[in-house]
């Protein structure tokens, strides 16, 4: 009797794990291969991969960079009205230059550029530790356009893209953000507590025709195009200007650029 | 073999009911950490990982540390380790069962956990991680149970369970290198991206298990029927001698390579640590406290007469389990991300409730390996009458 309930518990235990097992190997066997399909509208804009130059020159004082963060902030839900400091989220911001390129700061500086705001996003990298990292393709790169992307509805929590990300481009929900939103865009998902977020292109707009709002708002400060068309509006001013990248040495090749 | 577990005198039930105390408190913790989010922790954009993971990563080395008895038994034939193996094995699964809570009350959405199995993504180290992690809990509940049930009914063990058993030596090793992998693999984070950090880890591993084992054997001999050994405990010191020595000498290659090169990044970190950075330097008296422990252990352990004198051999252990907590558990991981990658200095801290469920998950760990020795020991003393 105590031997046959032992058996019993044995291959019951051995049934759950090949239970277990089988949604594991389901995923396996559908592979990389794409079981869907992206409608794209009439309108969208597309690209072979995004890239963004920032004209650092048209921006010189926090004025001017303010309206450009406000109209992320706003359109994309975030959560402003967070005052503890540990728990901030931002998609797009402005720091110092020896903040944002910390290997490309001398000690003595023109005076100019050690003022002046710089923007920083993420910069949809063209090899992004963050999507080599994350395990469960909560965070991937967008093979039609080269945008890096999150899927807020897998997103475990596990804050390794955070960890990744060389540029701390990347925001968690450290508690639910919906109180703390100050202009609810009703056309933006807003997010729940416990997941990762951080700047999309505006992805949502370019599938639409519109170019992202931080561009939008930027008075032709910012452009934003497509890196390998050698006429778009973001190669013709790689090619008139001496622009930089951020911690490009790391070799994750970032899509925003800066003309200092 | 459970039956053995639910005999006990009244220090026995006492210490379970303590246990269950810290886990219910711990477990409350949890709950209001799951309404409010990771929020009531200390970490940040910054710092977004902290004391669970830490917690976590020593842990992996605690239970990798139960090969250093399997392996000289199994592989070299080394007799006097067969009264202590389970005790090495049945150490590694209460160290898994902590490793695995540790990185649910981690998770920003726990109740997705299993994405992870669902969605399969072999670019993912975290992925690996689960893996190995499971796996070796599974390998070590097998062998270790089967085991001791052949002890127990006077047998050999069943010989399917060699292979096994061979497996489950690599295996550990593995557990700690991809653990490493987690963070050596990351552009930007200087401090953890060298290539000396799984062997580093396995280093303090290999000095924790083993001083932690040793600590428990002391316990064991002293308050039960069976007597792991003195032959053991010596030669488990000397592991324990070996490995703290070499985990200290791989921190001096860290800290000749970033300072005699001189290079910024890899500088910092060292710098936020031991003498602060930018005016912070919260944990600066916790990493001298740890190399003070960690010499101490290398004095005592290397030193014949301080090693053969159990009760100098309990100070070191405890100094040592104490120093490499510090280093792995405090260091390591918050010092990965001070400064942040624009160079800022966010310091961590863990929060009251963060420190609570991190000692109802300790609590949890403790059941599991109450439990267990009780069973092992329980065995160990009926065929010892």
């Amino acid at each position: 009797m105590k031997n046959s309930r032992r058996r019993f518990l044995q291959i019951a235990g051995v049934s759950a794990l090949g239970l277990g097992a089988k949604p594991v190997l389901n995923a396996f066997a559908l592979g990389g291969g794409k079981g869907y399909h992206v409608a794209s509208g009439e309108d969208a804009l597309t690209a072979e991969q995004w890239a963004m130059v920032i004209d650092t020159r048209k921006l010189q004082t926090a004025e001017a960079v303010e309206p450009i963060i406000e109209a992320c902030n706003k359109i994309h839900n975030i959560p402003t009205a967070i005052d503890n400091k540990n728990h901030e989220v931002k998609w797009i911001w402005e720091d110092h230059y020896h903040h944002v390129f910390p290997d490309k700061t001398n000690k003595f500086l023109d005076e100019a550029v050690e003022h002046k705001p710089f923007l920083l996003l993420c910069n949809h990298c063209e090899n992004p530790p963050c999507c080599r990292v994350c395990p469960t393709k909560a965070t991937f790169k967008r093979e039609s356009d080269g945008i890096v992307l999150m899927d807020f509805h897998r997103c475990i929590g596990c804050r390794f893209c955070m960890a990744a990300c060389p540029f701390g481009a990347r925001s968690f929900n450290f508690r639910d953000p919906r109180p703390f939103i100050e202009a609810n865009n009703k056309e933006f998902p807003t997010r729940m507590k416990g997941v990762v977020e951080k700047c999309n292109f505006c992805a949502e707009r370019l599938a639409i025709g519109k170019m992202p709002a931080c561009v939008e708002a930027s008075n032709g400060a910012i452009a934003f195009g497509d890196l390998y068309d050698e006429h778009s509006v973001v190669r013709e001013l790689l090619k008139e200007n001496y622009t930089i990248r951020r911690k490009q040495t790391l070799g994750t090749e970032p899509s925003v650029y800066y003309i200092v | 073999m459970l039956e053995l577990a639910v005999k006990g005198n009244k220090w026995y039930w006492g210490w379970m009911v303590v246990l269950l105390g810290v886990i219910g408190a711990g477990f409350g913790l949890y709950l209001m950490q799951l309404k409010f989010g990771l929020g009531i922790t200390g970490m940040s954009r910054d710092v977004s990982w902290g004391f669970y993971i830490a917690n976590f990563t020593y842990l992996v080395g605690v239970a990798a540390g139960g090969v250093m008895v399997v392996l000289p038994y199994y592989l070299h034939d080394y007799k006097a380790y067969g009264k202590i193996t389970i005790l090495g094995e049945f150490l590694a699964i209460a160290s898994i069962v902590m490793c695995l809570l540790f990185i649910l009350v981690d998770l920003g959405q726990p109740m997705r956990a299993l994405n992870v199995l669902l969605y399969p993504t072999t670019n993912s180290v975290l992925f690996y991680d689960a893996v190995v992690l499971n796996g070796y809990l599974f390998l070590n509940l097998v062998i270790g149970w089967n085991v001791l049930e052949a002890e127990r009914n006077g047998v050999h063990y069943q010989s399917w369970l060699k292979p096994l058993i061979y497996i489950s030596i690599p295996w550990a090793v593995s557990i700690h290198t991809v653990t490493a992998y987690l963070y050596c693999g990351l552009p930007g984070r200087h401090f953890w991206l060298t290539a000396i950090l799984a062997p580093r880890f396995l280093a303090s591993a290999f000095a924790a298990g083993p001083a932690l084992l040793i600590l428990l054997c002391l316990f064991i001999r002293r308050f039960t029927n069976f007597d792991p050994g003195k032959a053991q405990i010596q030669a488990l010191a000397k592991t324990v001698a070996y490995a703290i020595s070499i985990n200290v000498f791989f921190l001096l290659c860290e800290v000749f390579v970033g300072f005699y090169s001189n290079i910024p990044g890899h500088m910092d970190h060292l710098k936020y640590l031991f003498v602060g950075l930018h005016g912070h330097g919260a944990l600066v008296p916790w990493m001298w406290a740890s190399m003070i422990f960690m010499a101490t252990g290398i004095v005592l352990t290397v030193t014949p007469a301080t090693r053969k004198n159990e009760t100098s051999l309990m100070i070191a252990c405890i100094v040592i389990v104490l120093g490499t907590w510090i280093d792995k558990g405090l260091g390591m991981i918050s010092g990965g991300f001070v400064p942040n990658p624009m160079h800022q200095v966010n310091e961590y801290a863990p929060t009251m409730p963060e420190i609570g469920i991190t000692l109802g998950v300790y609590a949890i760990g403790a059941l599991v390996l109450t439990v267990l020795y009780k069973m092992a020991v329980g065995v160990k003393e009926e065929i010892h009458d």
